[in-house]
């Protein structure tokens, strides 16, 4: 089975959530403590939502230093993939392995709802098994997740193929700016996560570890997931196919 | 002996300070043999105080019901425990933080959150959700505004940091809240039974081991000047005492308590909440029939130059006290250590049967030091258990309106709607109102979904969470009614009993237990008194009389300012659970053509309704009646009907009345809302039947085919039914038929419309802009949704 890491910082708390997503998805996670550099020979890794160390200086900004933190970028660099959610989103930005930065929400509050969001493209390593270029429904919750680069670096960056997913409305538009409802932070040009250049580390501010099952009233975040769990697979074990059960433990 | 700084002496003696009485003191003399000395009496001020001995409201509580199926702790405990089946309970309780946020909104509600979630996680439950129930004055006045927007910052900004879900609760607006907010807050949590842990300090010899955050002069006194007396006019020199919350320290310290409970490191568990060290070691000696011996010098501090007294009752936030058996020390220092906690061993547990304190440090085997001081010495049970009770005086207002007795001829209220008055424009109004409009302006700033549990957030009647690993659900809502309460407290509290359980019941799910929290006056004022006596009548009536227990809760007392005592506010929290989540049924009509019934009849009597705070009413005008046994049969009638699988959705007839409910099940239809075709019959006036806040009575919408099952099961249940119409359309068209409506209305001389008549967009938009408008905070949320 598929081993996934999910690196846990004091202060992380949608780590219950990713373990859930994870097993959801047919991978067996593996929870990775802040303050061991050992990854246990995990095949991917998610960066957990949530408030690491606190985060009373500036989200993300004091678990880039923690020993665990140094042995994921050493496994970003040789390849490995690493998902970050929310505040792992946060803490890949600070740790210069996603460009540009997550500001305070353009409405200075917190922000919790269901929003939408749709894939730029259906070729990176984490979005390879969502179904269509189609709204996927999940929730957002966070008060710094306004994303932010200067429009050089937008410019760049979508050019690249940088941009992973934007705010969208339900009928696939994008979203507009703070004004826009589906745009919960204001973030710049809409963009809800964005990839590395060599595309093997990816960020976004929604929860799709949160929807991975209809119960709670969308699964629509279970192709992220999923992506994530088939790409750590192949890379481990090769172009075997993966076979992924779906259904809850 | 070392001697206590305190206040410097003005003309009072020191006890009367500390807000204990000339009688108390005496009592204090009785039970030591002796006068206490200064740090003693700051112990028992705090022991002794409303906030912790429940002198007051203990005889009365003790009237409630507490023994129910699968009931594993009850009242006394930190929070209620049921057991709900797969080896798992569940743990809840609410509590008040009142005075606190009225004097530092952000802190005051932030603490309440850290306070309650420390009673759920020291039983060896994580906790799962968090209810908020939040009442204030008039939205327009400023400084509502500036406390509305501290509590709801400060409710989030400690649940969405330590990843509990905030998943329901309440926002009331009321005048009589205007010098006094209530903030009540109730925490769930989830527990494997055989971890249940109980706040004892059994083992003569085991260690008293502190861990958390350190201990500073925040919160002194906070039971005891905040929580027990009235607001005066000196508030803001009471800032001091409110504590300050590190969500962080809490979130590890939630992990590491479980942690030790889970590896079995722990005899017993307490959090340090109002009365600080002096609670939890008096407590939890008094619950072991032990004692503890506390070395002073021991307790981390986080400031210097602490007085013994300030140590003692110190309120620093984060902080738990466990009862550990010597061997196991370096495991629970090692786990503790890990999360980044710092502990000590801070005393021992003794055989003698009292809290001492020392000063000079205990030897290894943990007597005191040679040369050691003793500051105090009292009995544990002479702090909780046996702490003083006082008979307080109970009279009714002189003038008492009864509520009509169920059955009997009131005269219907006369004369409304008004002259010229619209339903569908009153309609409109209601759903627009700063009571009955979406609550998304709060609700979007808490975090709701985190632990990937929540079916149904908040927004509705009542929150749903799935149970991991299992098919069940568990159903939590809270409810108070002060608008009844002002004028018959022991209807306000049956109603608010009726209210909860019945917004559970309406998911399909058993309510298992009520939990209260309970907002009256100054308890020394005789009428005050009888409003909580009728309060807590109220509550255990209904509690028997839909079989219930009451496991636990809190009594906030004083909750007066110089603009008057608050109108008597029971909040009553209920849990319920539901054996198959894939059953659940949610308020907003699901398909058109459904069928929609309207199960129960209404009462006269409009006092107390939306309507009538709308409209103005005729004073002589009373509350509508409650019958118990109605509200059971209809409880019992809709979970049987869901589990038949007979209903697509129901829907709680509460504030606002009838057509309020109708409206909302039509906004919270399919997409962006969906009409309805109804004829109401109706026989008494309009206005009762459209707008009147009668309990007892859901909208239940069903497929066609299941329509005449599901009104016959209404009647083998005893319950008046009728179809009322379908869904369907963009419209909520609601005909007023029968000769008791138009032609009362004719006789008046009245020009009412004969129905209700108004677009769905029109009513959603008013729902979904009427809080914010309210509070002066539109903007984003100005434009509609695209689906709610």
């Amino acid at each position: 089975m598929v081993r996934i890491g999910v690196v846990l910082f004091p202060g992380s708390n949608r780590d219950i959530d990713a373990v859930n997503a994870l097993r959801v998805a047919g991978a067996e996670p593996v929870v990775l403590w802040h303050e061991s550099a050992d990854l246990q020979g995990v095949d991917g890794i998610v960066l957990p939502g949530g408030f690491a160390y606190g985060d009373y200086l500036r989200a993300g900004v004091i678990a880039r230093f923690s020993p665990v933190m140094q042995a994921v970028a050493a496994f970003a660099d040789g390849g490995g993939h690493v998902l970050g959610i929310c505040n792992g989103f946060q803490v890949l930005t600070e740790a210069r392995l996603l460009p540009g930065a997550l500001l305070r929400n353009r409405s200075l509050r917190f922000v919790s709802r269901e929003i939408a969001i749709m894939a730029e493209r259906l070729d990176s390593p984490f979005t390879r098994a969502i179904d269509a270029r189609r709204p996927l429904r999940m929730p957002v919750a966070h008060g710094e997740g306004c994303y932010y680069a200067d429009a050089d670096a937008l410019d760049t960056l979508e050019a690249a193929g940088g941009v992973l997913f934007r705010y969208v409305h339900l009928d696939g538009s994008v979203a507009g700016g703070e004004e826009d409802r589906a745009n919960p932070n204001g973030s710049l040009r809409a963009i809800a996560g964005v990839t590395n250049a060599a595309g093997n580390v990816a960020g976004l501010m929604p929860h799709p570890e949160t929807a991975v099952e209809t119960v709670l009233g969308t699964d629509d975040g279970l192709g992220i997931v999923r992506s994530l769990v088939d790409s750590a697979a192949e890379r481990a074990h090769g172009d075997r196919p993966v076979v992924v059960t779906i259904g809850a433990r | 002996m070392s001697s206590v700084a305190v206040p410097p002496v003005v003309d009072e003696p020191l006890h009367r300070r500390l807000g204990v009485t000339d009688q108390e003191l005496g009592v204090i003399g009785t039970k030591l043999g002796r006068a206490p000395n200064d740090l003693e009496l700051a112990m028992f001020s705090v022991m002794w105080s409303e906030h912790c001995s429940y002198k007051s409201s203990k005889p009365l509580l003790r009237t409630l019901p507490t023994a129910g199926e699968g009931v594993v702790a009850g009242p006394g405990e930190n929070a209620g425990v049921i057991s709900i089946g797969d080896g798992l309970a569940v743990a809840f309780k609410i509590e008040s933080h009142n005075h606190p946020s009225a004097v530092e909104p952000y802190q005051g509600a932030a603490t309440g959150v850290g306070g309650i979630l420390r009673d759920i996680f020291t039983m060896g439950a994580r906790p799962i959700a968090v209810l908020d129930a939040l009442r204030f004055g008039d939205p327009s006045d400023p400084h509502t505004r500036h406390l509305v927007n501290g509590v709801v910052r400060g409710v989030g900004g400690y649940g969405n940091c330590v990843g509990v879900p905030t998943v329901g609760g309440e926002l009331v607006f009321d005048p009589t809240y205007g010098g006094n907010p209530l903030v009540n807050v109730m925490a769930i949590g989830l527990l494997e039974e055989r971890l249940l842990t109980l706040a004892s300090a059994p083992g003569p010899g085991n260690l008293a081991v502190l861990f958390g955050s350190t201990t500073g002069r925040d919160g002194i006194g906070g039971a005891s000047v905040l929580a027990s007396a009235t607001f005066g006019a000196d508030e803001p020199s009471k800032r001091p005492t409110v504590q300050v919350g590190d969500p962080f320290a809490e979130k590890l310290l939630i992990e590491a308590s479980l942690e030790l409970i889970e590896r079995g490191l722990v005899e017993g568990l307490q959090d340090l909440g109002a009365g600080g060290i002096t609670c939890a070691t008096s407590e939890t000696a008094d619950r072991a029939g032990t004692g503890i011996l506390v070395d002073l010098d021991a307790i981390p501090r986080r400031e210097p130059g602490m007085a013994p007294f300030e140590v003692m009752i110190s309120e620093s936030q984060e902080r738990m006290l466990a009862v550990v058996r010597p061997e196991r020390w370096d495991d629970v220092h090692e786990v503790c250590r890990r999360w980044g906690l710092p502990s000590a061993i801070i005393g021992r547990v003794t055989a003698d049967g009292d809290v001492t304190i020392v000063e000079g440090g205990l030897d290894p085997d943990g007597r005191p030091n040679q040369g050691a001081v003793e500051l105090a010495r009292i009995p544990a049970p002479a702090l909780t258990s046996e702490a003083i009770v006082h008979d307080r005086l109970a009279t009714p207002p002189p003038r008492r309106r009864a509520a009509p007795a169920p059955g009997s001829d009131v005269e219907p209220t006369a004369g409304l709607p008004e002259r010229g008055m619209d339903p569908g424009a009153v309609l409109v109004s209601l759903l627009g109102g700063p009571n009955l409009s979406s609550r998304h302006w709060v609700h979007e700033q808490y975090d709701s979904h985190v632990q990937a549990n929540t079916v149904a957030g908040p927004g509705r009647g009542a929150a749903v969470l799935r149970i991991k690993g299992t098919t069940k659900a568990l159903v939590a809502a809270t409810d108070g009614n002060q608008s009844v309460g002002r004028v018959d407290p022991w209807l306000g509290a049956a109603l608010s009993v009726a209210e909860a359980t019945r917004n559970v019941s309406i998911t399909g799910a058993r309510p298992l237990g009520v939990t209260n929290c309970l907002n009256y006056g100054d308890p020394t004022r005789p009428e005050a008194f009888w409003q909580l006596q009728e309060g807590v009548r109220g509550l255990g009536d209904a509690c028997r009389a839909l079989g219930l227990p009451v496991t636990g809760g809190n009594v906030s007392l004083y909750n007066e300012s110089p603009t008057g005592a608050i109108a008597p506010t029971p909040e009553i929290g209920v849990v319920g659970l539901l054996d198959d989540v894939a059953t659940c049924v949610g308020p907003g009509f699901t398909a058109a053509d459904d069928s929609v019934v309207l199960v129960g009849s209404s009462t006269p009597g409009l006092f107390g309704s939306a309507y009538a705070e709308l409209a103005g009413l005729a004073s002589e005008d009373g509350p509508p009646s409650l019958d118990l046994s109605r509200e059971r049969a209809l409880q019992a009638f809709i979970r049987e009907a869901i589990a038949r699988g007979l209903v697509a959705s129901a829907q709680d007839v509460s504030g606002g009345g009838l057509a309020v409910a109708i409206a909302e099940a039509c906004i919270w239809g399919p997409d962006a809302g969906i009409g309805a075709v109804l004829r109401l019959p109706i026989a008494g006036a309009p206005a009762v039947e459209l707008f009147g806040e009668s309990p007892s009575r859901l909208i239940a919408s069903c497929r066609p085919r299941h329509a005449p099952a599901l009104i016959l099961l209404a009647r083998q249940h005893g319950l008046p039914v009728d179809e009322l119409g379908t869904v369907g359309g963009d419209r909520l068209l609601i005909e007023l038929a029968g000769l008791g409506a138009t032609g009362a209305a004719e006789e008046r001389g009245s020009r009412i419309a004969d129905a209700v008549d108004v677009p769905i967009a029109d009513l959603a938009h008013a729902w979904w802009s009427g809080l914010a408008r309210a509070l002066g905070e539109d903007g984003q949320s100005a434009s509609l949704p695209e689906d709610r």
